[in-house]
């Protein structure tokens, strides 16, 4: 082999850096997350059910949240017909809030995972939150 | 079945990429490069009064590294191409040259988007996230459509694939020199990007769920989590045909931009001495030995000869 010093540097740099989540997992892990349903909200209703079903909110909350405000603030609409043709208000902080008033074992847990960062909280006051 | 397209799929296409990029590499390096070859698109360093050009036409170790790097980060080739054009000018036909921006300027922004987005998929590879990942994220996707956030680099590559695609369908003398290896990846990063966009924008998959998944090969634990949609296998199916076929195609232009001799070797022949390493000693077989060989009978049979033989 020719220039084996340059080729093999390269190569073993290229490696070392594209595998970089393998090395980084050995040090560093971080269990999957388990939002916690437990409020005081959810154990006082008599059927623990949500807007929709388990998956379909896992899978697209947001979509349904960006539909929600749309819907608020473009259409005047309010009112939202759940799983089972229950009626809810269009509201973050009315709605969805109300059961999980609690942000950061139940929203934050999945969002610090995924390494997603929702601009929600710019407008919207978690519970318990008290500066603005 | 989800086993084998979310743990067997991946594993395999990785290894197969590794494995056939060094294959590849190591093979172009134990070619021999007999001599100085590089493409030569400047003045040449000779003179002290004469202002030479350092990185069209290097001359030493630190020039070839700052053009490699430019090559490989802006694209300074691309950026001199030229249109060949026939037009009239006075009152006659010329042939004319106009510098064509547009292919440096979607392959630019088609490899920057795609490896700005190869680094925001590493969000579902760490956990937790590192912050400069967060932060390239963060700044990548920081226009909103109502609520949904919308990332500046799916847009660009989604248009700036597009037109590399139509560009060798459309432009005759482009068709004319297009293969399939030519239009295969082009149509396969368009549709991973096509079934990424859908994913992101449209039909939700349960992205916690997937990050499981991810988890699980970065850390040797694969495990499938159930309910995760159909789209996200196919964008990891398509992902993994990329990385599979990355070796074996074009696209291992990644690893040989840097090996390519009329790129990466200084233009010193005048200055340095090069040995050529297919320099060996040859067998010859001169005249003097020929007649040392058969001088005898040449004589004998009266041919002529340089030394008395008889």
């Amino acid at each position: 082999m020719y220039n084996a010093r340059p080729v093999i540097i390269g190569l073993a740099v290229f490696i070392g850096l594209t595998t970089f989540p393998i090395w980084r997992a050995l040090e560093k892990a971080a269990p999957a997350p388990e939002p916690e349903l437990d409020t005081p909200a959810i154990q006082q209703m008599p059927e623990k059910l949500c807007v929709e079903a388990t998956p379909t909110m896992r899978a697209r909350h947001m979509q349904l949240l960006g539909d929600w405000r749309a819907g608020v603030v473009r259409d005047g609409r309010t009112v939202y017909a759940g799983q089972a043709g229950k009626k809810y208000e269009m509201s973050l902080q009315k709605t969805c809030l109300k059961c999980h008033a609690n942000k950061d074992k139940f929203c934050d847990q999945c969002h610090d995972y995924a390494g997603v960062q929702p601009d929600c909280w710019t407008c919207h006051i978690a519970p318990g939150e008290n500066k603005p | 079945m989800s086993f084998f397209f979310g743990v067997v799929v991946p594993y395999a296409a990785l290894i197969t990429f590794f494995a056939g990029l060094v294959y590849r590499v190591v093979k172009w390096a134990r070619a021999p490069v007999p001599f100085r070859i590089p493409t030569t698109c400047g003045q040449q360093k000779s003179l002290p009064w004469i202002k030479a050009s350092k990185f069209d036409n290097p001359s030493s170790t630190a020039g070839v590294v700052g053009r490699i790097a430019l090559e490989a980060l802006l694209f300074r080739s691309l950026f001199r191409n030229t249109r060949a054009e026939k037009v009239s000018w006075q009152g006659g036909p010329k042939l004319a040259y106009r510098w064509e921006k547009w292919l440096w300027l979607a392959a630019l922004s088609f490899h920057w988007s795609f490896l700005i987005i190869f680094l925001r998929h590493l969000r579902f590879f760490t956990a937790p996230v590192p912050s400069l990942i967060r932060l390239i994220d963060g700044v990548d996707g920081f226009l909103r459509v109502g609520a949904q956030g919308l990332f500046i680099t799916d847009v660009l590559i989604l248009v700036a694939v597009t037109y590399l695609f139509l560009r060798r369908v459309v432009l005759p003398q482009v068709r004319y020199i297009s293969l399939p290896s030519d239009y295969f990846p082009p149509l396969l990063i368009l549709s991973l990007a096509l079934s990424g966009v859908l994913m992101r924008y449209f039909f939700r998959v349960d992205v916690t769920a997937v990050k499981e998944l991810a988890m699980g090969l970065v850390t040797f634990h694969p495990k499938v989590p159930e309910g995760i949609g159909v789209l996200f296998y196919i964008h990891l199916f398509l992902v993994g045909s990329l990385f599979a076929c990355f070796p074996f195609s074009k696209l291992v232009h990644m690893a040989g931009i840097f090996l390519t001799p009329t790129r990466n070797l200084p233009n010193d022949s005048r200055a340095n001495r090069h040995i050529d390493p297919w320099d060996y000693p040859v067998k010859i077989h001169p005249y003097e030995m020929y007649e040392q060989e058969f001088g005898k009978k040449m004589a004998e049979a009266g041919l002529p000869v340089e030394k008395r033989w008889m």
